[in-house]
């Protein structure tokens, strides 16, 4: 049915409150990316059977991932007038008995993480109560809700407003809570040049690294000269352990679309591509089923509204190139041409995509913009700080407790984000330090955990917003091997075209594999930097430009590491492997014989309940006799 | 015309040149490699980098691509030029020790090679692309491109295989700035 008026709009938004909260049980497994790894797909298969074979008067539906990365898969019942409830950690298993005491005492209590109380339902006028008694007795009440668990506390989800609430292939759904609302909005009651006030206005900044505002890039591409224009949506995300945008595609891929359709209005497009990664098959297949579902509902093609705007997306696959995140490099690839980037001294907003003005935004930027302009921007910018306003999206990942999607207003300290939110570093380890912005940020150290997470105050400290990784490690993390690790993969990833990035990121590879061979010497640290520099300066693109953070950082924050490589042959974490010996302790060692067994080498010996031994002349130094040795007899030095 | 300062030196050029144009105009030395009039300029070897005040703010840009505006402050031997051009030069010899281009070039801006020095001397490909871009722009053929990226990066044709697109005509010989083109035009041309 093709929707061309309010009333159809309401239509529609009524059928999917009624599908969002059926007078029916309901249950809702996530299954985005995150969730299909850790076995979401069997789960929701077996729940359907049980519902098919118990002929279930009830719904078994799926859902995007609501940020509970290390908690997958998560299973949610949705009772007729009751709170929601999440359960964790739900395998086969774990099913068969949930199924059970579902039939019989209706909330099971095993692998229950929390509930949800009230639906914010961010943009549908207010927040929806999923019960009407006063107050929740007995078991219920005991139930932690969301807004308690520490992990929840401090988010507030914008960009993610419908993830984990809605099923992404279903449009109803996300007509339901507000989606496209403010399309229509912005189609019949504002000009372009308000919508682009608005943005403006909201101090919306690019969340796919650079912090441009988003506002006056679009008010630059409307003002110039050219047509046809398009509008581009950045979703080649590939930042190690970053997948941000991803689970937002996957979980809620109709705001990308209403973003990207109010942008078309704002700047003058009627076309638009979406460059999505070809490595990301769920987020490719829902992007698509998202297209052919607003393309029905007439959404996408000509006259939306009747307000005579035409407007129509298409993807385009990237080939697994880093680098054509770089906007020029995306243009030349949508081209049909090396992913190869070129100068910006002629902005991409002025000759973009096929020399055409052209404009380019994130994802999560995309995301915001529905919101923006059904919110206001004054109520958008009353959340974050005043330089960057709104919430940014971060994939917390490395070596933290609570590993997951956190969207958290600008401003949150990285020791809040860190220790409330992630909930500190497992084990008996302290924190160390937290790479923000992927392998083109930099290493931010403990002693700065109180700076605010905010585009200006990451730069400030050498590092980058970027596009919201955020890599925790502890002390058992060598800051010379991680700069040589986020180095290693930009070499990889250079395209090779400019001689800095090509050559430079090699030299400077070339040089931390002598340090962390407890080779080179103090100039050699000097030499670095004014190579380092040099890559920066004259480097063609962001990516050769960013490259030397890492470098620069550690650097920064952690010289005296450097220098214990250099100067005393020692990895003060004990991670590279020139400069540290395995050893058994005589003394703790129980002859258990596992050690040998696991060595991968060959490199133990000994009989069964006597001392074992290294020889060193074997050892490959890979750590498995330390990860298997239930004794701690393993000693590294 | 419009007019500008390079070494807080008065000069001036047309319309639509670039920083190099209106140097080389004046007879300001700027180092090049990749550069050639008889193609669009590309930036990949960033010899040419100086430093630029718009008005706005002070910054490192290629000057084979800036095109000129009126006001626009020019430098080219700042300390961060130097340095950028010490290391790509020290870079290019390193990686390429048998070209005799680069030995010059490099001796003339008193660079030295590094103990980083590969020991193929017979690589002399600096992939600043003039060949390709020779190819498809003056003889209008483009038989020849890049293969692979970063480290791996060369310059190659359709299929590693001899073209028979290649008319023979010897621009992209002509235009090698280190003569690596001479020992791969054998395997360029498809000869009948």
């Amino acid at each position: 049915m093709k929707i061309t008026n309010l009333e159809d709009l309401q239509k529609v938004k009524d059928a999917g409150l009624a599908s969002l909260y059926p007078p029916k049980p309901k249950i809702l497994v996530g299954m985005a990316t995150c969730g299909l790894a850790a076995g979401a797909q069997q789960v929701y298969d077996l729940l359907r059977r049980k519902a098919e074979a118990d002929a279930w008067d009830g719904v078994v539906e799926k859902t995007g991932c609501i940020g509970f990365c290390y908690k997958e898969p998560l299973v949610d019942l949705i009772w007729p007038a009751s709170p929601r409830l999440t359960y964790e950690l739900m395998t086969p298993k774990a099913v068969e008995s949930f199924w059970e005491e579902m039939n019989s005492i209706r909330y099971p209590e095993k692998r229950l993480l929390g509930r949800i109380d009230v639906d914010e339902m961010l943009l549908d006028g207010g927040p929806r109560r999923l019960y009407r008694r006063k107050q929740l007795k007995g078991f219920l009440a005991s139930v932690p809700l969301y807004e308690e668990l520490d992990f929840f506390k401090m988010q507030r989800r914008l960009a993610m407003r419908n993830c984990g609430f809605i099923d992404p292939d279903n449009l109803e759904h996300y007509i339901a809570r507000g989606g496209y609302a403010a399309l229509y909005q912005a189609l019949t009651a504002m000009t372009p040049e308000e919508v682009i006030e608005q943005i403006i206005a909201s101090g919306l900044r690019g969340r796919g690294g650079g912090g441009f505002p988003t506002g006056v890039k679009w008010q630059s591409c409307r003002k110039a000269k050219g047509w046809p224009k398009y509008v581009l949506c950045n979703a080649d995300e590939g930042d190690p352990g970053a997948y941000m945008d991803r689970s937002l595609i996957e979980g809620d891929p109709h705001s990308i679309l209403e973003g990207m359709l109010i942008g078309g209005y704002a700047i003058g497009a009627s076309e638009g591509y979406i460059y999505v990664r070809a490595e990301y098959p769920l987020a490719v297949k829902t992007l698509q089923n998202a297209i052919f579902a607003a393309r029905e509902a007439g959404f996408l093609g000509e006259n939306l509204f009747g307000t005579g705007f035409n407007f129509d997306l298409k993807i385009n696959l990237g080939g697994g190139a880093f680098v054509c995140g770089e906007s020029t490099a995306l243009m030349a690839s949508i081209e049909g041409h090396p992913g190869e980037p070129k100068a910006k001294y002629v902005h991409t907003v002025e000759k973009g995509l096929w020399g055409r003005p052209s404009n380019l935004n994130n994802v999560e930027t995309w995301a915001n913009v529905p919101v923006i302009i059904g919110k206001g921007a004054d109520w958008y910018k009353s959340i974050g700080t005043p330089g960057s306003t709104g919430t940014k999206i971060f994939s917390l990942v490395g070596q933290v407790k609570n590993v997951g999607l956190v969207e958290v207003p600008m401003g949150v300290t990285i020791k809040d984000m860190v220790m409330a939110i992630g909930g500190g570093v497992p084990g008996d380890r302290e924190f160390k330090a937290v790479q923000t912005g992927g392998p083109s940020g930099g290493c931010i150290p403990k002693e700065k955990w109180d700076l605010p997470i905010d585009f200006d105050s990451l730069w400030e400290a050498g590092s980058i917003m970027g596009s919201g990784g955020m890599i925790v490690m502890d002390q058992s993390t060598c800051m010379v091997d991680v700069a040589k690790y986020f180095l290693d993969f930009l070499m990889d990833e250079s395209c090779g075209k400019c001689t800095p990035c090509r050559l430079g990121l090699k030299r400077m590879h070339a040089m931390l594999e002598e340090f962390s061979r407890g080779q080179g010497t103090l100039e050699d640290l000097d030499e670095l930097t004014s190579l380092a520099q040099a890559v920066q300066d004259a480097s063609l693109c962001a990516l050769g430009g960013s490259a030397p953070n890492p470098v620069l950082t550690t650097l920064r924050y952690f010289r005296e590491e450097y220098e214990a490589h250099i100067l005393k042959k020692q990895c003060p974490a004990k991670v590279c492997r020139d400069l540290i010996t395995f050893t058994v302790n005589p003394e703790l060692c129980s002859g258990c014989t596992l050690c040998a067994r696991e060595c991968p080498a060959g490199a133990i010996a000994g009989a069964k309940k006597e001392a074992h031994r290294i020889n060193p002349a074997l050892c490959i130094k890979c750590g498995a006799c330390a990860e298997a040795c239930k004794f701690g007899a393993i000693e590294i030095c | 015309m419009v007019h500008l300062t390079i070494n807080d030196r008065e000069v001036s050029g047309q319309d639509g040149w670039t920083i190099l144009e209106v140097a080389r105009e004046h007879g300001i030395d700027i180092p090049t490699l990749c550069q050639h009039g008889a193609v669009e300029p590309s930036g990949a070897c960033r010899l040419c980098m100086v430093e630029v005040d718009d008005g706005r703010r002070r910054r490192m840009v290629a000057s084979c691509l800036y095109p000129i505006r009126a006001g626009l402050k020019v430098w080219t031997e700042s300390d961060r030029i130097q340095n950028v051009r010490r290391w790509i030069l020290q870079m290019l010899v390193d990686e390429h020790p048998g070209s005799e281009r680069l030995q010059v070039l490099a001796q003339t801006y008193g660079v030295k090679a590094s103990r980083f020095k590969s020991s193929r001397y017979e690589d002399v490909c600096i992939l600043c692309g003039l060949c390709v871009r020779a190819c498809e722009e003056v003889a209008g053929v483009g038989c020849l491109s890049f293969g692979n990226r970063g480290v791996h990066k060369e310059v190659t044709t359709s299929y590693h295989l001899p073209s028979p697109e290649c008319i023979g005509c010897g621009t992209c010989l002509y235009v090698c700035p280190t003569g690596a083109m001479e020992q791969f035009f054998n395997r360029v041309r498809a000869v009948a």
